[in-house]
């Protein structure tokens, strides 16, 4: 689904990713997990398009073949099934709940598929269905990141990339989301590729794990065996 | 700029032998043209100075300048307007004022004072407004200053303008007034109240957290540059004797802009230089302008030009830097 | 009431109006980029000259005209986007700024070259400058057509941002430009469309100027453009109801400066405008109807 080799992306001077290989195949959860500014969110804007690669090829295979990430912009990738929920929610606080939802299904013309698709996420999250017309501003982090996830699961996503979503939350609700995310893989075959910084949470979660140090790929494998091994618990799980 | 780099004494020494071989060059040339195009651009190097200390060194965005140049200029032509004219061109002239008649350069001084007291108290409502507020609030200035200017016409003739103001604005007291104001300016952003001021442009709520009091300082740099400015348009009228409410208006705000842009906001050699090559390009296109007919051509220009300038060099040739002078 | 107040109370709805039209291009430019556009009093002039041009040819039906300035403001409003604005996105504010500013200067000045510095008098066909009776005034009837298009504008903007997907789509980007983009929101398109769209509305106010004033300039669209931008700034920049609300708030007072006062300080009519400026803005710095927001670099 997602193949990514030598990717090598600037920000301004600074090299910030030095070679990123990683891929992910259709229905599983792959997580990224790396220390604070290891190129985590780099990584996750370059794929939908925001940062121009410096080096290497970012590559999805879409039903209609494979689409070269770098030649495509931001708006060809959301048409193509790459949606980005990004760090810190980025809600529209000023917009209601509905229109936020909404929004999530811009590029497309189906108003009836639009109205499902909204009417499934009240399902999903009834909380945010109750509140449909509230400025989404007024809700509580944990029902913004719910109705950020939402906001992406409107737009049909072949590949939900998922920057943080723990952040800011408190760790109730976050092991809530978390079951959230593992329910929408498992029920809708959602594609996710997680950036977390809860290494232990996304490992749980994770099919395939991705360590990222320096902008560069350090280790591979199943969520399972970063889980047990002794470097990465050193380094990334600690006693926390 | 290893090659050319000059102590800032040199740099004075340099900066006094070029004004003073410019102004008796000038001088001894004998050609009205010449002398009044030279007064023309000094003072034009003296706004650009101080507006790129207003607005350079603290990041501020005023485009008022023209406004207190009309104050400064209405303010000296009280008192150097001949006394034997003053009855008939400003009826409403108290008795006392109209029969003082002051020497062109404590008039200007007093014009000067005159808009520095006017930019205190217009600065503390307007200084802590945000960009583009302090801009429109700023060119609002301009209309209101004009506004006046038309209407108290007991003073001014309104719209009919003064004519016949002595042509009492030498180059020698342009000259000499040009090298203090550079001499001020630098010795200001060289300071610790400049540097202050270039922490505030940076960033306003880390100088804050140093204690700097960022109202004060954007208050000095716009005093200051109120009272350059009005300093300024008290010579203007004096070097082409007539003076109406429309002389500093719109176009010389956007001019100015051009000038410090160009050169670099906050960049007082950058200032110097560009106003200098300003001048002389926008003079060579209005005798164009002239010759053809066409009137308009040459803002049209300035303006294509500056935003294709901007393109380029978005900070400017200079950016916030003195070229070719050690400055630590 | 007397025929007087009357009188002076249809003077500031219209007034009003011209400025609402032209403060709602300025909020919606400003609520989506940040950015205020100076050049945008000068769509005014364009909307003004653009009308004596199609009434002096005589070739296109009467009804057509408004159409064909409103098309016209569209075009050069998304014309200043692409030329001035486009360029330039990403640079910080002051470069905005100025790039309007030189805009603007250039707009006029173009205008003094190819039209003539001097004012072109032309009256709109008899049938609108027909006078009505009511309450005992005599009433212009432009001064009733143009707050009454006014309003059909401004509900029909108003409907267009709060119902449509377009709409939200603007609103969405004015908040917050990064993550609508993540939404497939092409920004590049919708500045375009909000450009157009005020350009639009202020060619229309330039048609209506024309129209009640019956004399127009190359520098014509400084003062109002400049006043309507206070318009926005008293209603608050970015708030659309607030920006005809401000714009009606300047009209009247305007009016009521000229109307109520002694005839020998009508003179001071602008100074007075931006007194009340900054009188509002020390007392409300985000405007009447405005919310508080921190300014972005």
């Amino acid at each position: 689904m997602l193949r990514v080799e030598d990717l090598h992306v600037d920000r301004g001077r600074t090299k910030v990713l030095q070679g990123i290989n990683l891929s992910v195949e259709p229905g599983e959860i792959a997580t990224l997990i790396g220390a604070n500014g290891a190129g985590k969110t780099t990584t996750l804007m370059t794929l939908s398009g925001l940062l121009p690669i410096a080096g290497g090829r970012a590559e999805f295979r879409a039903e209609r073949g494979p689409l070269d990430i770098g030649a495509t912009s931001p708006v060809g990738l959301v048409r193509a099934g790459i949606i980005h929920c990004p760090e810190g929610r980025q809600i529209f606080g000023r917009l209601s709940i509905e229109e936020n939802l909404q929004l999530g299904a811009y590029l497309s013309n189906d108003r009836d598929r639009i109205a499902q698709a909204v009417a499934d996420i009240y399902e999903w999250f009834p909380i945010l269905g109750e509140r449909r017309a509230l400025k989404a501003g007024n809700l509580s982090g944990g029902e913004q990141m719910m109705l950020a996830i939402g906001r992406a699961l409107v737009a049909e996503p072949k590949l939900l990339l998922l920057d943080e979503p723990s952040l800011g939350l408190a760790p109730q609700i976050t092991e809530e989301i978390f079951d959230a995310l593992g329910k929408l893989n498992r029920e809708k075959g959602v594609t996710m590729l997680i950036v977390e910084q809860n290494a232990m949470l996304a490992l749980e979660l994770a099919d395939r794990a991705f360590v990222i140090e320096n902008g560069r790929i350090v280790l591979t494998g199943t969520g399972k065996e970063l889980l047990d091994d002794p470097a990465v618990f050193e380094a990334y799980l600690g006693v926390g | 700029m290893k090659r050319l780099a000059l102590t800032p004494i040199q740099a004075f020494f340099l900066l006094v032998a070029a004004m003073g071989v410019l102004v008796l060059a000038v001088e001894a040339s004998g050609n009205g043209y010449f002398q009044t195009f030279t007064a023309l651009m000094l003072v034009n190097v003296m706004l650009a100075v101080s507006l790129t200390m207003t607005n350079g060194f603290t990041g501020m965005f005023s485009l008022g300048h023209p406004a207190f140049m009309t104050m400064g200029a209405y303010v000296a032509v009280l008192f150097t307007y001949p006394v034997g004219r003053k009855g008939f061109a400003m009826p409403a002239l108290p008795e006392v004022i109209a029969q003082i008649h002051l020497p062109l350069p404590v008039a200007a001084l007093v014009g000067g004072l005159f808009a520095a007291l006017m930019g205190w108290l217009i600065g503390r409502l307007v200084v802590h407004l945000q960009t583009h507020y302090l801009a429109v609030a700023t060119l609002g200035l301009i209309i209101v200053v004009q506004t006046f200017a038309l209407n108290l016409d007991g003073f001014t003739r309104g719209g009919r303008g003064l004519t016949g103001i002595p042509r009492e604005a030498t180059l020698a007291l342009i000259g000499v007034s040009t090298v203090l104001v550079i001499v001020l300016c630098w010795r200001i952003k060289h300071a610790s109240l400049g540097r202050a001021m270039l922490a505030v442009r940076e960033n306003e709520m880390a100088a804050r957290c140093f204690g700097i009091d960022a109202f004060r300082l954007k208050i000095t740099a716009f005093v200051l540059g109120a009272g350059i400015a009005g300093f300024c348009g008290a010579l203007l009228p004096h070097v082409v004797s007539v003076m109406s409410p429309k002389s500093f208006g719109l176009i010389l705000a956007f001019n100015l802009i051009a000038i410090i842009v160009v050169g670099g906001q906050g960049s007082i050699l950058g200032a110097v230089i560009a106003a200098v090559f300003i001048s002389l390009g926008s003079e060579s296109l209005r005798m164009v302008e002239e010759s053809t007919g066409v009137y308009g051509v040459t803002q049209v220009i300035v303006a294509v030009a500056l935003i294709s300038f901007l393109l380029v060099r978005p900070k400017g040739l200079f950016g916030l830097k003195e070229p070719f002078i050690r400055t630590s | 009431m007397s025929d007087y107040l009357i009188q002076q109370i249809v003077n500031g709805l219209s007034l009003g109006s011209l400025y609402a039209l032209v403060a709602i291009g300025f909020s919606l430019i400003y609520g989506v980029i940040r950015l205020v556009n100076f050049a945008h009093g000068d769509l005014l002039m364009i909307g003004a000259f653009m009308t004596f041009g199609l009434v002096a040819s005589d070739m296109v039906p009467w009804a057509a005209i408004p159409l064909l300035v409103l098309a016209g403001g569209f075009a050069a409003g998304g014309l200043i986007e692409r030329v001035a604005f486009r360029s330039i996105s990403g640079a910080p504010m002051i470069t905005g700024f100025i790039v309007t500013l030189s805009a603007s200067i250039a707009i006029q000045n173009l205008a003094l070259i190819f039209l003539g510095s001097q004012p072109r008098n032309f009256n709109f066909p008899e049938v609108f400058r027909m006078r009505l009776p009511i309450g005992g005034a005599d009433v212009a009837l432009i001064d009733i057509v143009i707050p009454a298009v006014t309003l059909l504008c401004a509900l029909g903007l108003t409907t267009f941002i709060r119902r449509t997907r377009v709409g939200i789509a603007i609103r969405a980007v004015a908040e917050n430009p990064f993550a609508a983009q993540l939404m497939g929101i092409s920004i590049g398109r919708l500045v375009f469309l909000v450009f157009g769209l005020g350009g639009a509305l202020a060619a229309l106010a330039g048609l209506f100027w024309s129209g009640k004033y019956g004399q127009i300039n190359p520098l014509m669209g400084f003062l109002p453009g400049l006043k309507a931008f206070l318009a926005t700034i008293i209603g608050g920049v970015g708030s659309l109801p607030g920006a005809i609300a401000g714009g009606y708030i300047l009209g009247f007072s305007e009016i009521a400066f000229v109307g109520f006062l002694p005839p020998e300080y009508s003179g001071y009519r602008d100074a007075f405008v931006f007194g009340l400026l900054i009188l509002i803005l020390l007392v409300r710095p985000q405007g009447l109807f405005g919310e508080a927001e921190q300014e972005r670099a």
